[in-house]
């Protein structure tokens, strides 16, 4: 049987691995994946508590639904963004995107 | 150790290797390929968990929409020289250091927690969430605020894509 | 006798517990003995596609079709597989060697999944999950995965617009399909497959016509046949995302493209023309496997037929045809279906199924009618005579010019 513990352990690992990808790397959609796999680990976390907690009420996987919804949302403005920035300033390196620094 | 572990032990491995191949690959495309890997694998542990609906649904939208929207970004955005620069930003030694210690913070704040070791408690046999979760998500003692706010979100999102990505003449 | 298929799956599950083993590894080895089955058999039957395609292609065609090899041409598809195994297996320079030969692979795998959740006969059905009909579009999507993978790994311009192309066709058309789709889940009250069919005492082609012609296009527009095959056609971009591929890999994406047709064959089968049910499938549940594929490969005879004799569609017509006319028309279905299905509640049998097809019916007649006032307004502006260039005689020097011809609009 497996315990609960091993589900969380592997969530906070993979939000970390993600969170190291969001804050060292330079291109600006390898960031993105970094966000993708931080909001994989959280969806994991909630559908493992409703498992292990709550099996009766759906409350932990209609949550995961709204979490998909917003994923996907925020990946297709993203990306937009990417591209519109791409097609000004011929990069998508984050550190070169940085007329507003003062 | 019961086959359930075992099989447990196996997915997170392959899950967790690639997605350190995502964050460290050199080349973007290869990268997102990992990361429908990764994808792939946390579709699996769905289904572990009794959530066949959130596997499938999660191979849809993440792997047949979302990998197939990074790879079209990618392709979309590469310099003509195509050599890709280098991988990490300068801050890269303390990003490694946050991630580790968030993780041990985790670790040890979960491992103190009481209900730590608990296991699954048995399900009924016409365990159906699916008609559940439709029911949920439309009835108004339940969620239909939020499944019709998400709807908005999405709208809105489609829009401003659209209008974002436009080739202004 | 009746059933023998589970009777050799419950001897072999008795004689694995009584060797000793845990019922763990009995279900584990009982499951891998399935898949094994249901690939190969599905394999076997993609083999002799092959020789169905060229024979009826060529009877379309007023000609005879291979009869050389083998009595009727039957050992021609053999010969077809040893001479792509005995080709040489070239990488284009500068490809990405993994990623270009386990394209071919996944876009077969992803073919083959669908077979998990096709139900064959009452009692036999590879995976009967709760969600099989969302399955089937989530493989779908891996099958796109596998054509960006081929086009980008072939280090190919042609290929990659090809790939795009593709991909960009696959995804549109997937939002008709998985309309379509959810009517027969609509009227059966579960996503499970078998489910579906069990619920078809009346075929579901009768209830719902508009969705099952819906789902038949869409699913012809997804595996990329004529008339939607601008992807791959020689003429237009030169073979598309399978340029660089030759010999064996080649042969994975032919025989995943055929398997393809007979795949969405036995689907529409499933969902619409009942899949299993025929006389006598009850005392012989054997016989569902049967009239099955008699259906399905009647469905794959009529993609057959709307290939070999429409026209390409240019890529600009296709996608509007998808966005104007099949999206809306899929979404007007599946509201006025459940809307109907409502207040049909204490209506059952004979009498829903009478009303349904009469409110299809409606359906059609009031798209004919926007059709036509859309069209008839076209050919007014495109009818209009045009007005003809205005020479203005008199600034023209002397001895030059012709009398002037005035418009006439």
């Amino acid at each position: 049987m497996v315990p609960i513990s091993w589900y969380l352990i592997f969530a906070a690992a993979l939000f970390c691995i993600g969170l190291f990808g969001v804050l060292a790397r330079k291109n600006a959609i390898a960031i993105l994946m970094g966000i993708e796999l931080m909001l994989n680990a959280v969806n994991i976390n909630l559908v493992a508590f409703w498992r292990y907690g709550t099996p009766r009420d759906i409350s932990g996987q209609a949550f995961a639904v709204m979490v998909f919804a917003v994923a996907a949302a925020e990946v297709a403005v993203g990306l937009a963004l990417f591209i519109s920035v791409y097609r000004r300033r011929r990069t998508v390196a984050a550190d070169e995107i940085d007329l507003l620094k003062w | 150790m019961t086959i359930d572990q075992i099989l447990f032990i196996l997915v997170a491995a392959a899950t967790l290797g690639a997605a350190l191949l995502v964050v460290t690959s050199r080349n973007l495309i290869h990268a997102a390929l990992w990361l429908i890997v990764s994808l792939f694998g946390i579709s699996i542990f769905y289904v572990f968990l009794n959530a066949g609906f959130l596997a499938v649904v999660q191979v849809v939208v993440y792997i047949g929409a979302i990998a197939i929207l990074m790879i079209f970004a990618i392709m979309l955005t590469r310099r003509v020289a195509d050599t890709p620069g280098p991988r990490f930003n300068s801050n890269w030694i303390w990003a490694v250091l946050i991630s580790v210690v968030l993780f041990g913070t985790i670790s040890w704040i979960i491992s103190s927690w009481p209900g730590i070791n608990g296991t699954k408690p048995g399900l009924v046999e016409a365990f159906d969430p699916v008609q559940k979760l439709g029911v949920a998500l439309v009835s108004p003692e339940a969620y239909v605020i939020p499944f019709e706010l998400a709807s908005v979100l999405l709208l809105a999102a489609l829009i401003g894509a659209i209008i974002v990505a436009w080739e202004r003449e | 006798m009746s059933d023998p298929i589970t009777s050799i799956g419950n001897w072999i599950e008795n004689l694995l517990v009584s060797l000793g083993t845990s019922p763990g590894l009995t279900v584990l080895i009982l499951t891998a003995l399935g898949v094994l089955v249901v690939i190969s058999f599905v394999l076997v039957l993609d083999i002799l596609l092959v020789w169905v395609e060229r024979k009826i292609v060529a009877r379309f065609q007023d000609r005879l079709g291979p009869n050389r090899v083998g009595p009727f041409g039957l050992i021609q598809p053999i010969a077809d597989v040893i001479k792509l195994i005995i080709k040489e297996d070239t990488i284009p320079a500068g490809a990405d060697k993994v990623v270009f030969n386990l394209a071919p692979v996944i876009a077969l795998v992803a073919v083959l999944l669908i077979w998990a959740v096709v139900p064959f006969t009452p009692t036999l059905v590879g995976a009967d999950i709760s969600v099989g009909v969302l399955y089937i579009v989530a493989v779908g999507g891996i099958g796109t995965v596998a054509i960006i993978m081929a086009g980008w790994a072939s280090n190919n311009k042609f290929a990659l617009l090809g790939a795009f192309r593709t991909v960009a066709q696959i995804v549109s058309y997937e939002i008709p399909l998985v309309i379509a789709l959810l009517v027969p889940v609509l009227l059966a009250r579960t996503m499970s497959v078998q489910g579906i069919v069990a619920n078809q005492e009346i075929w579901y082609i009768v209830t719902a016509p508009v969705a099952a012609a819906i789902l038949l296009i869409s699913g012809i527009a997804e595996i990329g046949r004529t008339p939607f095959d601008l992807l791959e056609a020689e003429s237009e971009i030169v073979a598309g995302f399978h340029i660089e591929y030759s010999g064996m890999k080649f042969g994975l994406f032919y025989a995943g493209e055929l398997l393809h047709a007979l795949t969405i064959g036995a689907l529409f089968s499933t969902l619409f023309l009942g899949g299993w049910r025929g006389p006598f499938v009850d005392q012989f549940p054997i016989l569902g496997i049967f009239y099955l594929f008699i259906k399905a490969f009647f469905v794959y005879f009529l993609i057959m037929w709307i290939r070999y004799t429409l026209p390409r569609i240019r890529i600009d017509h296709m996608l509007n045809f998808n966005w104007k006319f099949l999206t809306p028309l899929a979404i007007v279905v599946l509201m006025i279906t459940a809307i109907t299905d409502k207040l049909l509640e204490n209506v059952s049998g004979f009498g829903y199924t009478v009303i349904m097809l009469g409110v299809n019916i409606l359906i059609v007649w009031i798209t004919l009618i926007i059709l036509r006032s859309y069209s008839s307004r076209e050919r007014e502006k495109v009818g209009e005579p045009r007005p003809v260039a205005n020479v203005d005689v008199s600034n023209t020097a002397p001895g030059e010019g012709t009398p002037s011809t005035s418009s006439t609009g």
